[in-house]
Protein backbone atom coordinates (compact mmCIF):
# COMPACT_ATOMS: atom_id res chain seq x y z
CA UNK A 1 0.00 0.00 0.00
CA UNK A 2 1.04 3.44 -1.12
CA UNK A 3 0.84 5.84 1.96
CA UNK A 4 0.25 8.97 -0.22
CA UNK A 5 -2.84 6.95 -1.39
CA UNK A 6 -4.62 6.89 2.12
CA UNK A 7 -7.50 9.04 2.48
CA UNK A 8 -7.96 10.96 6.12
CA UNK A 9 -10.99 8.72 6.84
CA UNK A 10 -9.40 5.89 6.10
CA UNK A 11 -6.40 6.94 8.55
CA UNK A 12 -9.15 7.65 11.09
CA UNK A 13 -10.44 4.43 11.02
CA UNK A 14 -7.21 3.10 11.14
CA UNK A 15 -6.04 4.40 13.97
CA UNK A 16 -9.47 3.77 16.27
CA UNK A 17 -9.14 0.09 15.38
CA UNK A 18 -5.78 0.13 16.70
CA UNK A 19 -6.99 1.97 19.73
CA UNK A 20 -9.99 -0.48 20.60
CA UNK A 21 -8.00 -3.30 19.78
CA UNK A 22 -5.38 -1.62 22.49
CA UNK A 23 -7.64 -1.44 25.03
CA UNK A 24 -9.55 -4.29 24.31
CA UNK A 25 -6.12 -6.40 24.85
CA UNK A 26 -5.66 -4.87 28.03
CA UNK A 27 -8.67 -5.52 29.31
CA UNK A 28 -8.42 -9.44 28.33
CA UNK A 29 -5.01 -9.64 29.75
CA UNK A 30 -5.68 -8.13 33.08
CA UNK A 31 -6.21 -10.38 35.54
CA UNK A 32 -6.08 -13.38 33.26
CA UNK A 33 -2.39 -12.71 32.11
CA UNK A 34 -1.11 -9.82 34.92
CA UNK A 35 -3.07 -9.32 38.13
CA UNK A 36 -4.65 -6.29 37.81
CA UNK A 37 -3.30 -4.57 40.78
CA UNK A 38 -0.15 -3.76 38.65
CA UNK A 39 -2.23 -3.00 35.20
CA UNK A 40 -5.38 -2.05 36.63
CA UNK A 41 -8.21 -2.42 33.06
CA UNK A 42 -9.75 0.08 31.34
CA UNK A 43 -12.68 -0.23 32.76
CA UNK A 44 -11.62 0.11 36.22
CA UNK A 45 -9.71 3.47 34.83
CA UNK A 46 -12.92 4.86 33.15
CA UNK A 47 -15.05 4.07 36.31
CA UNK A 48 -12.38 5.74 38.12
CA UNK A 49 -12.27 8.93 35.79
CA UNK A 50 -16.12 9.12 36.06
CA UNK A 51 -15.70 9.17 39.92
CA UNK A 52 -13.06 11.81 39.76
CA UNK A 53 -14.99 14.21 37.25
CA UNK A 54 -19.05 14.05 39.27
CA UNK A 55 -16.68 14.65 42.97
CA UNK A 56 -15.07 17.57 41.45
CA UNK A 57 -11.38 16.48 42.15
CA UNK A 58 -10.84 16.35 38.03
CA UNK A 59 -11.42 19.85 37.31
CA UNK A 60 -9.65 20.70 40.95
CA UNK A 61 -6.36 19.64 40.27
CA UNK A 62 -6.86 19.80 36.09
CA UNK A 63 -7.20 23.51 36.36
CA UNK A 64 -4.43 23.98 38.89
CA UNK A 65 -1.82 21.75 36.26
CA UNK A 66 -3.41 23.67 33.34
CA UNK A 67 -2.91 26.93 34.86
CA UNK A 68 1.22 26.33 35.88
CA UNK A 69 1.43 24.66 32.67
CA UNK A 70 0.03 27.46 30.39
CA UNK A 71 0.84 30.71 32.14
CA UNK A 72 4.81 29.11 32.59
CA UNK A 73 4.70 28.18 29.17
CA UNK A 74 3.70 31.77 27.71
CA UNK A 75 6.13 33.51 30.24
CA UNK A 76 8.66 30.84 29.63
CA UNK A 77 7.95 31.35 25.02
CA UNK A 78 7.98 35.23 25.64
CA UNK A 79 11.35 35.25 27.79
CA UNK A 80 12.89 32.64 25.36
CA UNK A 81 12.32 34.39 22.51
CA UNK A 82 13.07 37.75 23.46
CA UNK A 83 16.31 36.16 24.88
CA UNK A 84 16.93 34.53 21.37
CA UNK A 85 16.53 37.90 19.01
CA UNK A 86 18.67 39.97 21.47
CA UNK A 87 21.41 37.66 22.20
CA UNK A 88 21.07 36.92 17.78
CA UNK A 89 21.46 40.20 17.18
CA UNK A 90 24.29 41.37 19.66
CA UNK A 91 27.31 40.56 17.96
CA UNK A 92 30.02 40.15 20.62
CA UNK A 93 27.56 40.77 23.75
CA UNK A 94 26.38 37.29 22.82
CA UNK A 95 29.56 36.07 22.44
CA UNK A 96 30.36 36.76 26.08
CA UNK A 97 26.76 35.41 27.55
CA UNK A 98 26.61 32.25 25.73
CA UNK A 99 28.39 29.66 27.20
CA UNK A 100 26.76 30.71 30.72
CA UNK A 101 23.12 30.57 29.04
CA UNK A 102 24.02 27.12 27.29
CA UNK A 103 25.60 26.34 31.06
CA UNK A 104 22.20 26.65 32.63
CA UNK A 105 20.44 24.94 29.99
CA UNK A 106 22.65 21.89 30.85
CA UNK A 107 21.19 21.84 34.92
CA UNK A 108 18.95 18.86 35.35
CA UNK A 109 15.67 21.00 36.44
CA UNK A 110 14.61 19.05 38.34
CA UNK A 111 17.11 19.55 40.74
CA UNK A 112 16.03 23.22 40.61
CA UNK A 113 12.12 22.48 42.00
CA UNK A 114 14.09 22.54 45.76
CA UNK A 115 14.87 26.05 45.33
CA UNK A 116 11.97 27.37 43.76
CA UNK A 117 10.22 25.74 46.63
CA UNK A 118 11.90 27.66 49.13
CA UNK A 119 11.93 30.95 47.18
CA UNK A 120 8.35 30.68 46.55
CA UNK A 121 6.33 27.89 48.68
CA UNK A 122 4.23 25.36 47.11
CA UNK A 123 2.02 27.62 45.47
CA UNK A 124 1.41 27.78 42.32
CA UNK A 125 4.20 30.22 41.75
CA UNK A 126 6.94 27.77 42.53
CA UNK A 127 5.45 25.56 39.72
CA UNK A 128 5.13 28.30 37.22
CA UNK A 129 8.61 28.83 37.65
CA UNK A 130 9.82 25.24 37.13
CA UNK A 131 7.58 25.14 33.67
CA UNK A 132 9.29 28.43 32.51
CA UNK A 133 12.74 27.04 33.29
CA UNK A 134 11.62 24.02 31.11
CA UNK A 135 10.63 25.95 27.97
CA UNK A 136 12.96 29.12 28.00
CA UNK A 137 15.68 27.35 26.84
CA UNK A 138 14.15 25.19 24.24
CA UNK A 139 12.57 28.89 22.85
CA UNK A 140 15.78 30.79 23.41
CA UNK A 141 18.00 28.25 21.37
CA UNK A 142 15.40 27.63 19.01
CA UNK A 143 15.06 31.67 17.93
CA UNK A 144 18.33 32.09 18.56
CA UNK A 145 19.16 29.71 15.25
CA UNK A 146 16.52 30.62 13.70
CA UNK A 147 17.51 34.70 13.77
CA UNK A 148 21.24 33.57 12.52
CA UNK A 149 20.03 31.87 10.22
CA UNK A 150 18.25 34.86 8.28
CA UNK A 151 18.83 34.36 4.44
CA UNK A 152 21.81 37.62 4.68
CA UNK A 153 20.41 39.34 1.54
CA UNK A 154 16.53 39.99 2.76
CA UNK A 155 18.21 42.13 5.30
CA UNK A 156 20.90 43.82 2.68
CA UNK A 157 17.28 44.56 1.34
CA UNK A 158 15.34 45.98 3.54
CA UNK A 159 19.07 48.19 4.53
CA UNK A 160 19.14 49.60 1.13
CA UNK A 161 14.98 50.65 1.25
CA UNK A 162 16.73 52.15 4.41
CA UNK A 163 13.99 50.06 6.90
CA UNK A 164 13.96 51.13 10.47
CA UNK A 165 15.46 48.57 12.78
CA UNK A 166 11.03 47.97 14.39
CA UNK A 167 10.08 47.52 10.18
CA UNK A 168 13.01 45.01 9.89
CA UNK A 169 11.80 42.72 12.96
CA UNK A 170 8.24 43.02 11.36
CA UNK A 171 9.07 42.80 7.79
CA UNK A 172 11.74 40.08 8.34
CA UNK A 173 12.65 38.67 11.38
CA UNK A 174 9.47 37.39 12.78
CA UNK A 175 8.31 35.83 10.02
CA UNK A 176 11.45 34.27 9.43
CA UNK A 177 11.40 32.80 12.90
CA UNK A 178 7.55 32.06 12.61
CA UNK A 179 8.23 28.22 12.06
CA UNK A 180 11.18 27.88 14.89
CA UNK A 181 8.47 29.66 17.46
CA UNK A 182 6.05 27.02 16.81
CA UNK A 183 8.81 24.32 16.85
CA UNK A 184 9.98 25.42 20.24
CA UNK A 185 6.18 25.57 21.27
CA UNK A 186 5.54 22.36 20.31
CA UNK A 187 8.42 20.64 22.07
CA UNK A 188 7.57 22.98 24.91
CA UNK A 189 4.07 21.93 25.23
CA UNK A 190 5.48 18.86 26.30
CA UNK A 191 8.65 19.65 28.76
CA UNK A 192 5.78 22.55 30.15
CA UNK A 193 4.01 19.40 31.12
CA UNK A 194 6.36 17.41 32.83
CA UNK A 195 7.84 20.68 34.62
CA UNK A 196 4.14 21.08 36.27
CA UNK A 197 3.83 17.66 37.00
CA UNK A 198 7.22 16.97 38.70
CA UNK A 199 6.79 20.45 40.69
CA UNK A 200 3.14 18.89 41.74
CA UNK A 201 5.42 15.72 42.55
CA UNK A 202 7.67 17.42 45.28
CA UNK A 203 5.42 19.31 46.77
CA UNK A 204 1.76 20.34 46.26
CA UNK A 205 -1.78 19.99 47.51
CA UNK A 206 -3.19 20.64 44.25
CA UNK A 207 -2.50 19.01 40.44
CA UNK A 208 -2.55 16.33 38.52
CA UNK A 209 0.92 15.34 39.76
CA UNK A 210 -0.42 15.40 43.02
CA UNK A 211 -3.81 13.61 41.87
CA UNK A 212 -1.37 10.68 41.29
CA UNK A 213 1.00 10.80 44.09
CA UNK A 214 -2.28 10.63 46.35
CA UNK A 215 -3.44 7.76 44.40
CA UNK A 216 0.05 6.24 44.26
CA UNK A 217 0.47 6.43 48.34
CA UNK A 218 -3.07 4.56 48.59
CA UNK A 219 -2.14 1.96 46.00
CA UNK A 220 -4.59 3.08 43.72
CA UNK A 221 -3.76 2.29 40.60
CA UNK A 222 -7.11 2.70 38.26
CA UNK A 223 -6.40 6.38 40.00
CA UNK A 224 -2.06 6.48 38.74
CA UNK A 225 -3.34 5.60 35.25
CA UNK A 226 -6.51 7.81 35.68
CA UNK A 227 -3.92 10.82 35.77
CA UNK A 228 -1.97 9.87 33.62
CA UNK A 229 -4.70 9.61 30.71
CA UNK A 230 -5.67 13.42 31.32
CA UNK A 231 -2.32 14.38 31.31
CA UNK A 232 -2.02 12.59 27.88
CA UNK A 233 -5.15 14.23 26.61
CA UNK A 234 -4.00 17.49 27.76
CA UNK A 235 -0.82 17.13 25.70
CA UNK A 236 -2.44 16.10 22.45
CA UNK A 237 -5.04 18.46 22.22
CA UNK A 238 -2.67 21.58 23.01
CA UNK A 239 -0.13 19.84 20.22
CA UNK A 240 -3.20 19.44 17.91
CA UNK A 241 -3.70 23.14 18.70
CA UNK A 242 0.16 24.24 17.46
CA UNK A 243 -0.50 22.21 14.18
CA UNK A 244 -3.42 23.93 13.34
CA UNK A 245 -1.89 28.10 14.21
CA UNK A 246 1.32 26.44 12.12
CA UNK A 247 -1.07 25.80 9.07
CA UNK A 248 -2.24 29.20 9.39
CA UNK A 249 0.83 31.20 10.08
CA UNK A 250 3.08 29.35 7.41
CA UNK A 251 0.70 29.26 4.98
CA UNK A 252 3.22 30.87 2.33
CA UNK A 253 5.14 27.23 2.37
CA UNK B 1 26.90 68.87 -14.67
CA UNK B 2 27.80 66.21 -11.38
CA UNK B 3 27.56 62.51 -12.63
CA UNK B 4 25.02 60.68 -11.34
CA UNK B 5 27.73 58.39 -9.66
CA UNK B 6 30.87 59.04 -9.01
CA UNK B 7 33.29 56.09 -8.58
CA UNK B 8 37.42 57.10 -8.18
CA UNK B 9 40.28 54.65 -7.35
CA UNK B 10 37.73 52.49 -4.99
CA UNK B 11 39.44 50.22 -3.19
CA UNK B 12 37.57 47.28 -1.26
CA UNK B 13 39.24 44.90 0.87
CA UNK B 14 37.90 42.16 3.39
CA UNK B 15 39.76 40.15 6.09
CA UNK B 16 38.81 36.74 6.05
CA UNK B 17 40.79 33.85 8.01
CA UNK B 18 43.18 36.54 9.25
CA UNK B 19 44.49 37.68 5.82
CA UNK B 20 43.78 40.50 3.91
CA UNK B 21 42.53 40.15 0.39
CA UNK B 22 41.64 42.68 -1.85
CA UNK B 23 38.61 42.37 -4.03
CA UNK B 24 39.04 45.66 -5.75
CA UNK B 25 41.77 47.61 -6.28
CA UNK B 26 41.12 51.44 -8.03
CA UNK B 27 38.59 50.79 -9.90
CA UNK B 28 36.99 54.28 -11.56
CA UNK B 29 34.11 54.80 -13.18
CA UNK B 30 31.50 58.02 -13.56
CA UNK B 31 27.54 57.19 -14.88
CA UNK B 32 25.83 60.16 -15.56
CA UNK B 33 22.09 60.68 -15.23
CA UNK B 34 20.24 58.82 -17.44
CA UNK B 35 22.98 56.95 -18.56
CA UNK B 36 22.71 52.87 -18.80
CA UNK B 37 26.11 51.15 -18.27
CA UNK B 38 26.72 47.90 -17.87
CA UNK B 39 29.80 46.02 -16.02
CA UNK B 40 31.09 42.90 -17.82
CA UNK B 41 34.36 40.88 -16.19
CA UNK B 42 35.19 37.07 -15.24
CA UNK B 43 33.45 36.15 -12.03
CA UNK B 44 34.76 36.93 -8.85
CA UNK B 45 36.68 40.42 -10.33
CA UNK B 46 34.57 42.48 -7.16
CA UNK B 47 31.68 43.58 -9.78
CA UNK B 48 29.16 42.66 -7.49
CA UNK B 49 31.35 44.52 -4.68
CA UNK B 50 31.55 47.91 -6.32
CA UNK B 51 27.36 47.55 -6.24
CA UNK B 52 27.29 46.67 -2.87
CA UNK B 53 29.61 49.28 -1.84
CA UNK B 54 27.49 51.99 -3.46
CA UNK B 55 24.57 50.75 -2.25
CA UNK B 56 25.87 51.66 1.56
CA UNK B 57 26.36 47.42 2.32
CA UNK B 58 30.11 47.42 2.69
CA UNK B 59 32.25 50.21 3.84
CA UNK B 60 34.98 51.38 1.50
CA UNK B 61 38.55 50.63 2.42
CA UNK B 62 39.88 53.84 0.02
CA UNK B 63 38.83 56.02 -2.94
CA UNK B 64 36.04 58.22 -3.20
CA UNK B 65 32.32 57.41 -3.92
CA UNK B 66 29.97 60.01 -5.02
CA UNK B 67 26.00 59.60 -5.39
CA UNK B 68 24.70 63.18 -6.37
CA UNK B 69 28.31 64.71 -6.02
CA UNK B 70 27.93 63.56 -2.44
CA UNK B 71 30.22 61.35 -0.67
CA UNK B 72 29.10 58.31 0.61
CA UNK B 73 27.58 58.17 4.11
CA UNK B 74 25.43 55.00 4.91
CA UNK B 75 23.17 54.02 2.33
CA UNK B 76 22.66 57.02 -0.10
CA UNK B 77 18.97 58.74 -1.12
CA UNK B 78 17.61 57.55 -4.64
CA UNK B 79 19.71 54.15 -4.88
CA UNK B 80 17.66 51.19 -5.36
CA UNK B 81 19.23 47.50 -5.33
CA UNK B 82 17.56 44.46 -7.93
CA UNK B 83 19.36 41.20 -5.93
CA UNK B 84 20.54 38.28 -7.96
CA UNK B 85 18.60 36.00 -6.51
CA UNK B 86 15.43 38.46 -5.86
CA UNK B 87 15.66 38.74 -2.55
CA UNK B 88 11.30 38.35 -2.12
CA UNK B 89 9.84 37.57 1.25
CA UNK B 90 8.45 34.08 1.29
CA UNK B 91 6.40 34.69 4.26
CA UNK B 92 4.71 37.76 1.40
CA UNK B 93 2.40 37.68 -1.42
CA UNK B 94 3.69 39.82 -4.56
CA UNK B 95 1.41 42.73 -3.72
CA UNK B 96 2.91 43.03 0.01
CA UNK B 97 6.30 42.42 -1.66
CA UNK B 98 6.07 45.31 -3.87
CA UNK B 99 4.27 47.72 -1.78
CA UNK B 100 7.22 47.08 0.98
CA UNK B 101 9.08 50.32 -0.11
CA UNK B 102 6.01 52.02 -0.06
CA UNK B 103 4.62 51.08 3.16
CA UNK B 104 7.98 51.39 5.02
CA UNK B 105 7.78 55.01 3.48
CA UNK B 106 4.53 55.49 5.23
CA UNK B 107 2.18 56.21 2.38
CA UNK B 108 -1.31 55.14 2.92
CA UNK B 109 -3.15 51.96 2.36
CA UNK B 110 -4.66 52.98 -0.84
CA UNK B 111 -1.91 54.94 -2.92
CA UNK B 112 -0.26 51.92 -1.98
CA UNK B 113 -2.54 49.49 -3.63
CA UNK B 114 -2.98 51.56 -6.26
CA UNK B 115 0.46 51.91 -7.20
CA UNK B 116 1.11 48.24 -6.86
CA UNK B 117 -1.49 47.72 -9.57
CA UNK B 118 0.26 49.72 -11.80
CA UNK B 119 3.86 48.26 -11.45
CA UNK B 120 2.23 45.15 -11.47
CA UNK B 121 0.23 45.97 -14.82
CA UNK B 122 3.41 47.07 -16.05
CA UNK B 123 5.71 44.16 -15.16
CA UNK B 124 3.02 41.95 -16.83
CA UNK B 125 1.64 40.43 -13.59
CA UNK B 126 -1.65 41.68 -13.38
CA UNK B 127 -3.55 38.58 -12.17
CA UNK B 128 -0.82 37.63 -9.75
CA UNK B 129 -0.61 39.80 -6.45
CA UNK B 130 -2.21 37.80 -3.82
CA UNK B 131 0.10 34.87 -5.40
CA UNK B 132 3.19 33.72 -2.60
CA UNK B 133 6.35 33.88 -4.61
CA UNK B 134 7.34 30.07 -4.05
CA UNK B 135 4.17 29.92 -6.71
CA UNK B 136 5.83 31.55 -8.92
CA UNK B 137 8.74 30.51 -11.71
CA UNK B 138 12.41 32.10 -11.51
CA UNK B 139 10.98 34.85 -14.56
CA UNK B 140 8.10 35.76 -12.66
CA UNK B 141 9.93 36.35 -9.50
CA UNK B 142 12.70 38.63 -11.28
CA UNK B 143 9.85 40.67 -12.32
CA UNK B 144 8.28 41.17 -8.95
CA UNK B 145 11.70 42.38 -7.91
CA UNK B 146 11.89 44.22 -10.95
CA UNK B 147 8.52 45.97 -9.46
CA UNK B 148 9.20 46.61 -5.96
CA UNK B 149 12.75 48.19 -7.27
CA UNK B 150 10.53 50.43 -9.25
CA UNK B 151 8.03 51.05 -6.54
CA UNK B 152 10.85 52.29 -4.53
CA UNK B 153 11.39 54.69 -7.50
CA UNK B 154 15.34 55.33 -7.54
CA UNK B 155 16.88 57.42 -9.71
CA UNK B 156 19.67 54.72 -9.91
CA UNK B 157 19.45 51.18 -10.33
CA UNK B 158 21.87 49.10 -8.94
CA UNK B 159 21.43 45.74 -10.62
CA UNK B 160 23.43 42.37 -10.21
CA UNK B 161 23.44 39.99 -12.27
CA UNK B 162 19.72 40.56 -12.04
CA UNK B 163 18.87 37.62 -14.96
CA UNK B 164 21.89 35.29 -14.31
CA UNK B 165 20.27 32.29 -12.92
CA UNK B 166 17.22 32.34 -15.55
CA UNK B 167 17.56 29.72 -18.38
CA UNK B 168 18.53 31.52 -21.67
CA UNK B 169 14.76 31.92 -23.21
CA UNK B 170 13.66 33.26 -19.95
CA UNK B 171 16.63 35.74 -20.25
CA UNK B 172 15.73 37.49 -23.46
CA UNK B 173 11.75 37.78 -22.28
CA UNK B 174 12.61 39.16 -19.27
CA UNK B 175 15.89 41.56 -20.94
CA UNK B 176 13.14 42.54 -23.53
CA UNK B 177 10.67 43.80 -21.01
CA UNK B 178 13.14 45.54 -19.48
CA UNK B 179 14.69 47.58 -21.76
CA UNK B 180 11.12 48.66 -22.51
CA UNK B 181 10.37 49.79 -18.93
CA UNK B 182 13.60 51.53 -19.04
CA UNK B 183 13.58 53.36 -22.14
CA UNK B 184 10.05 54.90 -20.81
CA UNK B 185 11.17 55.53 -17.19
CA UNK B 186 14.74 56.76 -18.25
CA UNK B 187 16.80 55.91 -15.29
CA UNK B 188 20.71 55.64 -14.68
CA UNK B 189 21.66 51.91 -14.08
CA UNK B 190 24.91 50.29 -13.50
CA UNK B 191 23.73 46.59 -14.84
CA UNK B 192 26.42 43.79 -13.61
CA UNK B 193 26.35 40.53 -16.18
CA UNK B 194 28.60 37.79 -17.59
CA UNK B 195 26.80 38.07 -20.56
CA UNK B 196 28.51 40.20 -22.79
CA UNK B 197 25.42 39.87 -25.64
CA UNK B 198 22.93 40.95 -23.44
CA UNK B 199 26.01 44.24 -22.07
CA UNK B 200 25.80 45.37 -25.48
CA UNK B 201 21.99 44.88 -26.24
CA UNK B 202 21.08 47.08 -23.10
CA UNK B 203 23.74 49.54 -22.08
CA UNK B 204 24.87 52.78 -23.57
CA UNK B 205 28.51 52.10 -22.07
CA UNK B 206 30.11 48.55 -21.46
CA UNK B 207 32.81 48.45 -18.89
CA UNK B 208 35.20 45.53 -19.00
CA UNK B 209 37.00 44.69 -15.61
CA UNK B 210 39.94 42.52 -14.84
CA UNK B 211 40.34 39.67 -12.70
CA UNK B 212 40.75 40.22 -8.93
CA UNK B 213 41.55 42.55 -7.31
CA UNK B 214 39.06 44.18 -10.04
CA UNK B 215 39.04 47.59 -11.74
CA UNK B 216 38.31 48.62 -14.82
CA UNK B 217 40.32 47.70 -17.83
CA UNK B 218 38.51 48.74 -21.01
CA UNK B 219 35.18 51.03 -22.05
CA UNK B 220 33.00 50.89 -25.25
CA UNK B 221 30.50 53.11 -26.40
CA UNK B 222 27.67 51.64 -27.05
CA UNK B 223 26.90 53.72 -30.08
CA UNK B 224 23.90 51.47 -31.87
CA UNK B 225 20.71 53.75 -32.06
CA UNK B 226 17.90 53.61 -29.48
CA UNK B 227 15.08 52.34 -29.53
CA UNK B 228 16.39 49.66 -29.41
CA UNK B 229 14.81 45.92 -30.23
CA UNK B 230 16.71 43.37 -27.37
CA UNK B 231 17.10 40.85 -29.89
CA UNK B 232 17.43 41.71 -33.24
CA UNK B 233 19.84 44.44 -32.87
CA UNK B 234 22.00 41.06 -32.18
CA UNK B 235 21.81 40.59 -35.88
CA UNK B 236 23.70 43.97 -37.61
CA UNK B 237 27.04 44.20 -38.56
CA UNK B 238 27.90 47.06 -35.80
CA UNK B 239 26.83 44.85 -32.53
CA UNK B 240 29.02 42.12 -34.41
CA UNK B 241 32.14 44.32 -34.18
CA UNK B 242 31.46 45.36 -30.53
CA UNK B 243 31.01 41.75 -29.40
CA UNK B 244 34.24 41.10 -31.17
CA UNK B 245 36.00 43.98 -29.89
CA UNK B 246 34.74 43.25 -25.93
CA UNK B 247 35.09 40.00 -26.03
CA UNK B 248 38.48 40.20 -26.77
CA UNK B 249 38.90 43.05 -23.83
CA UNK B 250 37.96 40.20 -21.83
CA UNK B 251 39.68 37.35 -23.01
CA UNK B 252 43.02 39.66 -23.50
CA UNK B 253 44.23 38.40 -19.56
CA UNK B 254 42.73 34.99 -19.88
CA UNK B 255 45.15 31.79 -19.89
CA UNK B 256 46.72 31.51 -22.92
CA UNK B 257 45.28 28.43 -23.90
CA UNK B 258 41.56 30.29 -23.76
CA UNK B 259 42.87 33.40 -25.96
CA UNK B 260 43.72 30.95 -28.54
Amino acid sequence: MNASRATPASTLVGRIVVGVVILALWELCSGRLFSDFWISRPSAIAHSLAQMATSGDLWWNLSATLQETLSGLAIGMVVGTLLGIVLAWSGRFSDWLYPYVMALYSLPKVALAPLFVVWFGIGIWSKILMVTSFVVFVAFYNVYEGVRGIDRDLLDMMKTYKASRMQVLTWVVFPAIAAWILTSLRLGIGLALIGSVIAELVGANRGMGYAITKAGNTLDTPGIFAGLFVIMVVAVVLEAAVVQIERRVLRYR
Amino acid sequence: MTPKLAIDGLRVAYRADGRETLAVDGATLHVADGEFVAIVGPSGCGKSTILKVVAGLIPPSGGDVRVDGKPLDGVPDGVGMVFQHDALLPWKTVRDNVRLPLALRGLPHAEQNAEVDRLLTLVRLGGFADYFPRALSGGMRKRVALARTLAYNPSLFLMDEPFGPLDAQTRIHIGREFLDIWQRVGKSVVFITHDVEEAIALADRVLVMTARPGRVKAAFAIDLPRPRAFEEVRFTPRFRDLQAEIWHALTGDAPAELVS
